[in-house]
This record gives C-alpha cells, sequence and structure tokens, in this order.
C-alpha cells in the first residue's frame, strides 16, 4: 500500500465525482425522493370517510357517532335515509365505513337490553379495512363498559372497576405514527442504495472507457485502486446520511433517543458491507448495464426481505435466510435501535458482527477478482 | 542487474481467442533505444502482442522478457519500468492535462519536486502548455494523442509501447507525435510502436509486418524493400489510370497491381517485361507515357505480402 498511489487515486475519483451530474442525483435527489415517498404515502390510516344511517336520533346514537369521530380513525362524510344510500357510498368509493344504527337503539339502552349497531366496511383494502374494524370493535366496548358501570352505579351498587383491565403502552413510538417506524428505514434504504450502486460503476466504468486498460498497466496495487474509490463514497454516505437525519427530524419528527456517534460509527460497518458488494458487482459485470441488472436483483429483495416494511417475523423461514444475507437486515436494526429505543452497542454487537463479516468477505472477493489483465 | 542485449524478446508468442488464432508463434526481439515498427493491416494480432507484452492479457503458449523479466512471472517489475498507450481512448474526458499528468505523476511515484519539473518539461514537449487547464474531453484528436503519450512517458520508462498512436489524427499532427517519439529514442528509450499507416515505417529503425497473426516479414525498411519482394515494381504513367488498371491486372505475367497518386504500381516476375507490357497496353488502345522499374515503397511490399497470403492462404 503506497499512500502517495493512494492519494492519487483518491483525488482523481473525488474530482470526477465532484464533477459528475450523477453525484447530485445520488446524495441529494434520491434521498429527497425516498424520504417523501416512503414518508408522505406511508402516514397513517386516518379520517377515513363514514356514512352513518341514524335511526335513532337521540342523545344515546349522537353520543356513538361523536365516539367513533374521536378516533380520529372515521369523519362523518354523509348521512344515510336507507340502506341503499349506504350501498351506494360504498360501491362509489366516497365512503369507507357505513354505520347503521338501528330505531330501537335508546330505547334498548335504557332498558339495560343489548343494542346492536351495524358496520360496514370497505374491505377491498384489507389492511385500512382491518384498522376500521378494530375502531368500531373498540368504540363499542368501551361504550358498553361504560354503560355498564353506569347502570350498576345507577342500582346503588357503588363504584365498581372491569374484572381485567388491559393497558397498552406503546414503547418507542407511544403515538404510534408509522413514520417514525419507516423514516429510519428510509434512511437505511437510501444508503444502501446510494452506496451500491455509486460502487458497482467504479470499476466497470473504467473499463467500458477503456481507461482500466491504462490503469492495469501501472504499478497500480488492486488493493489502492479499490480503497482509493471507495474512501470517497464513504465520505458521500455520511454526507447523505446527515442530509436524512436533518430532515427526518424537522420533517417527520423522528427521535434520536440513542447516540448519534454510536450510529455514526456503527454505519461504517455498513459501508464496508454495501460499498464492498458493488465493488464485487463492479469487477464481476463486463458493462455498466450488467452491474445495474444486478445490482437491481441485489437491492429488491432488501427492500423486501430486510424489515423495512413487513416485519421479518411474518416471512416464510426460507425468505427469512436469504434476509440473514443482506447488510440491510443488520443495519436497520442497528438504525432503528439508536434512533427509536435509544440502545447502545451492548444490544446491537450481534447486528454489527455480521455486517463486518459480509464486508470482510465481499471486499476479499473483490480485490481476489480484480486481477490486473484486461481479458 | 547489468543492460540485457534486448529490451524486449518473445518467444513464440501465441494467444488464442475461442477458435481465433490471433497471435500465432510470434518472435522478435527489440534491441535497446532502438525504433521498433509493428506493421499489418488491422486486426492483425499487433494490439493483443502488445497487451502479451505490458503483462495485461496471458499468452496461451509462448513466452516474453522485458528489460530481461519474465513477463508471465513477474508481471509487476515490468510494468514499473515501461510505458504504454493503448489504441483506445484512453483518457478521462472530465479531468483536466494538468490532473491527468498530475495523477501519473504520483501513480508512479515521483517527488512533488521531480512530478512537477517533469510535467512542465512534457507539456512543452507535445505542445499543451497553454491548454494544461483544459479537460480531456475537449481535445482536438491529436492534442489527446499527444497528453496520452506524455501520460505514458512522463515517469522516463525504459521501454515504450505505443499501440496506434496516430490512428485518426491529422498530417501534421502525426509528423509532431513522430517527431516526439524520435526525441524519446534519442534519449534513450526503446519504443515499440505499431501503425497501419505505412509511410510510418520508415521511421522505424526495423520492422515485422504481422497479417493474420504471423509475422510474415521483417527487417529494416531498406532491407524490406530489397529482400522481401521477391520480384519487381514498374511504374506505369498512362491515360485512364482507371480503366488502364483493371487491364494491367488482367495481364497473365502481372502477379498485382495498385495505384500511387496518378500512378499505376505493377508487381511482374522481373524488369524485362516492361517493354511487353508497354506494347500489351498500347495494343489495348492506352496511350502509355513510361513504363519504369522502381524501388518499391514499403506499401508495394505490404501490397506484395498481401497477396502472397492471400494466395497461400492467411491461416495455415
Amino acid at each position: 500500500m503506497n499512500l502517495q498511489r493512494l492519494r492519487a487515486i483518491i483525488r482523481k475519483e473525488v474530482t470526477q465525482l465532484l464533477r459528475d451530474r450523477r453525484t447530485f442525483v445520488f446524495i441529494l435527489i434520491q434521498p429527497l425522493m425516498q424520504l417523501v415517498l416512503y414518508g408522505f404515502l406511508s402516514s397513517d390510516i386516518l379520517h377515513q370517510p363514514a356514512i352513518v344511517w341514524d335511526q335513532s336520533h337521540s342523545a344515546e346514537s349522537r353520543r356513538l357517532i361523536q365516539a367513533f369521530v374521536n378516533t380520529r380513525y372515521v369523519t362523518v362524510h354523509a348521512y344515510a335515509a336507507r340502506m341503499q344510500d349506504i350501498q351506494g357510498a360504498l360501491d362509489g368509493g366516497t365512503a369507507k365505513i357505513g354505520i347503521v344504527i338501528p330505531p330501537d337503539y335508546a330505547k334498548l339502552i335504557h332498558a339495560s337490553r343489548p343494542a346492536s349497531v351495524m358496520v360496514v366496511v370497505d374491505a377491498s383494502d384489507a389492511n385500512s379495512a382491518r384498522t376500521l374494524i378494530a375502531t368500531a370493535q373498540g368504540v363499542g366496548s368501551t361504550l358498553s363498559q361504560r354503560i355498564e358501570i353506569q347502570t350498576i352505579e345507577r342500582h346503588g351498587l357503588g363504584p365498581t372497576s372491569a374484572p381485567i383491565d388491559v393497558r397498552a403502552r406503546a414503547w418507542y413510538n407511544p403515538d404510534l405514527r408509522s413514520q417514525v417506524f419507516i423514516v429510519p428505514g428510509v434512511l437505511a434504504i437510501v444508503l444502501q442504495f446510494s452506496t451500491t450502486f455509486l460502487s458497482m460503476s467504479t470499476i466497470v466504468r473504467e473499463r467500458e472507457l477503456g481507461t482500466l486498460e491504462q490503469l492495469v498497466v501501472t504499478p497500480i496495487q488492486p488493493s489502492e485502486l479499490m480503497l482509493g474509490k471507495i474512501l470517497p463514497l464513504v465520505g458521500i454516505g455520511y454526507f447523505n446520511m446527515t442530509l436524512i437525519l436533518l430532515l427526518a427530524w424537522a420533517a417527520f419528527g423522528v427521535p434520536v433517543q440513542g447516540s448519534l456517534l454510536l450510529l455514526y460509527a456503527l454505519t461504517l460497518a455498513f459501508f464496508f458491507s454495501s460499498l464492498g458488494m458493488g465493488t464485487l458487482i463492479s469487477t464481476m459485470a463486463s458493462s455498466f448495464q450488467q452491474a445495474i441488472q444486478i445490482t437491481q436483483i441485489l437491492l429488491l429483495p432488501s427492500i423486501m426481505l430486510s424489515g423495512f416494511i413487513f416485519p421479518r417475523e411474518s416471512l416464510p423461514i426460507v425468505l427469512q435466510w436469504i434476509g440473514n444475507l443482506l447488510p440491510l437486515t443488520y443495519f436497520m436494526i442497528v438504525v432503528r435501535g439508536i434512533l427509536l429505543k435509544g440502545v447502545g452497542l451492548e444490544y446491537l454487537w450481534p447486528q454489527v458482527l455480521p455486517l463486518v463479516v459480509i464486508g470482510a468477505i465481499v471486499f476479499i472477493a473483490a480485490i481476489l477478482r480484480f486481477q490486473k489483465k484486461i481479458a | 542487474m547489468t543492460a540485457p542485449d534486448y529490451s524486449v524478446r518473445a518467444f513464440e508468442l501465441s494467444r488464442r481467442f475461442g477458435d481465433f488464432v490471433a497471435v500465432d508463434r510470434v518472435s522478435f526481439d527489440i534491441r535497446p533505444g532502438e525504433i521498433w515498427g509493428f506493421l499489418g493491416p488491422n486486426g492483425a494480432g499487433k494490439s493483443t502482442t502488445i497487451r502479451m507484452l505490458c503483462g495485461i492479457l496471458d499468452p496461451t503458449s509462448g513466452r516474453a522478457e522485458v528489460l530481461g523479466y519474465d513477463v508471465a512471472r513477474d508481471p509487476e517489475a515490468v510494468k514499473e519500468r515501461i510505458g504504454y498507450m493503448s489504441q483506445r481512448f484512453s483518457l478521462w474526458s472530465d479531468l483536466t492535462i494538468d490532473e491527468h499528468l498530475t495523477f501519473y505523476a504520483d501513480i508512479y511515484a515521483l517527488s512533488p519536486t521531480e512530478g512537477r519539473a517533469r510535467i512542465d518539461q512534457w507539456l512543452a514537449t507535445v505542445d499543451l502548455t497553454d491548454q494544461r487547464g483544459d479537460l480531456a474531453g475537449a481535445l482536438s484528436g491529436g492534442a489527446r494523442q499527444r497528453l496520452a503519450l506524455a501520460c505514458a512517458a512522463l515517469h522516463d520508462p525504459q521501454v515504450l509501447f505505443l499501440d496506434e498512436p496516430t490512428a485518426g489524427v491529422d498530417p501534421v499532427a502525426r509528423r509532431h507525435l513522430w517527431d516526439v517519439i524520435a526525441l524519446l529514442a534519442e534519449r534513450g528509450t526503446t519504443v515499440m510502436v505499431t501503425t497501419h499507416y505505412l509511410d510510418e515505417a520508415e521511421h522505424c529503425d526495423r520492422l515485422a509486418f504481422i497479417m493474420g497473426g504471423r509475422v510474415v516479414a521483417r527487417g529494416t525498411p531498406n532491407e524490406l524493400k530489397h529482400r522481401a519482394m521477391s520480384g519487381q515494381v514498374l511504374e506505369v504513367e498512362s491515360d485512364r489510370v482507371i480503366a488502364c488498371l483493371g487491364a494491367v491486372e488482367a495481364l497473365p505475367y502481372v502477379r498485382g497491381a495498385e495505384l500511387s497518386g496518378a500512378m499505376i504500381h505493377a508487381t511482374v516476375g522481373s524488369a524485362e517485361v516492361a517493354s511487353r507490357l508497354a506494347y500489351d497496353l498500347g495494343a489495348q488502345g492506352f496511350r502509355v507515357a513510361g513504363v519504369r522499374p522502381i524501388l518499391p515503397s514499403l506499401e508495394d511490399v505490404f501490397a506484395a505480402l498481401v497477396e502472397a497470403t492471400d494466395h497461400s492462404g492467411a491461416t495455415p
């Protein structure tokens, strides 16, 4: 390893990166796009339009409707006069939920007899339907519990409490905002994309331009060339990361519970493996096009299998194994762990170890594969 | 180590790509300080041979020595001591002339003072001092080749391999490049240069013709003109040269004919058929102003070699 040569390669790479417009796409446009896409589109299922057929027209029925609205999951969009109105609104998509309150609703409640309320949900989107059904059930049981207690108290039996009191606490993300979960994931995804895409072009572009032939007749060592090409990309990665962290904090209110220093330090382990993987692809591909294809094949599953969107525990076991081979899987846990849970190295080292091992394997493979030959 | 007798030696060097034999048992020696030309049409195996000598392509069989080092066994020792200018555009369009030269100065570990001095000196030699801040992508073809040559020669290599340095360059720029090559040779650098421009062969001390992967002739330019041609070239001056060329080619005792300016160069067995040629053309209605035996140009030699090789089959 000759430091003068390493410096020369780094200086050349930095100059070229700064003059290449693609660099700015990767360090500015791409992170912004991903953040906006995933960050805003993943906002929670709130304010779903409801249509209500209130046949009771009583204080009790209004209290029920208000209970739905108070959850913020539902907004009353229209009132129906007959069942066909509800059918029409759900068919036409102007409402996602229909609430039907029977005429004898208030009377039954006063008589302490069970009153039934019908709730129909547009379940063509299973995800929002699940939320709405849970909302309806929650509203129903809360209200009936309250009525029950009132009834008992009215009969002079004194204050009472429910036999089982389940109190759920949402740790790490008390408001249950999905952005808080998704945005740190976007950070990991963006870093994965920019580092792999930038590093996969390193060798193969020189090969396509014909400049690699000129480089391999010089005394340059493969390790000098690789390191000289990768170190500037580590810089770009950190720039990227800082930008996203600022945006995540300013625009999405993502907290930083743990140590930023630790996050930056552990990210180096991730860069090691993701840049190594890109470089390995670059030494294997015979053209830039081919490198892009290989990279896409590798990156697409990493979105699906890394736990970015789908919980890994719910994946079939084989897909979980594949996920175990992806650096992103471990990095995802590291990023969320530090940002949301505020945990330290004592909890994260099982993630760091595979990152370092994967990095070492792909890096050594890339250096071994890179021969100072042209055919 | 003591200076070897030869700067470059190739022993039965061969390279196959699948079924295709690009280079077929090629042997030659290049002496220190000479300009050694490797001539042949495109695809003859010139670049493949040079790449094997530079240690970036493994030969299928045979071996090579550069400055006494076996290329296969010690490629890095070779790479430290040679310069190579590849046939393809080998510059980064988004780097300036200065940035290229600084890069190569560092790659060959020249000290900063030494590097700067050599860069200034080379910029003057290849006449690029005024353009040193320009991006390589914005340079003319001639300027690019001069920059590529400066990059390859900056570290003062003992052997310089130049693969088609003058390809796609205008005549003035070609002469400039050859002046620089001559200067390098005067300073003691061994230069192996390939070209498919035959007129450039005259700049070489010695040369070899390669065709279909085989060396078909070798020697000094003069030796080649005298020896390699088994026949005699007659220069025919006539009216209607294109029609006349056809008539000359059709004569049974003419082995080959081609245009050279406004003249026809016909290759025949001996000078004695000159008068017969003039008579035969006259009989076909051509006004022949003269038929003279001449010393063949390298182009004639090359044409004769192509002819001979085509008749015997290029690849045995």
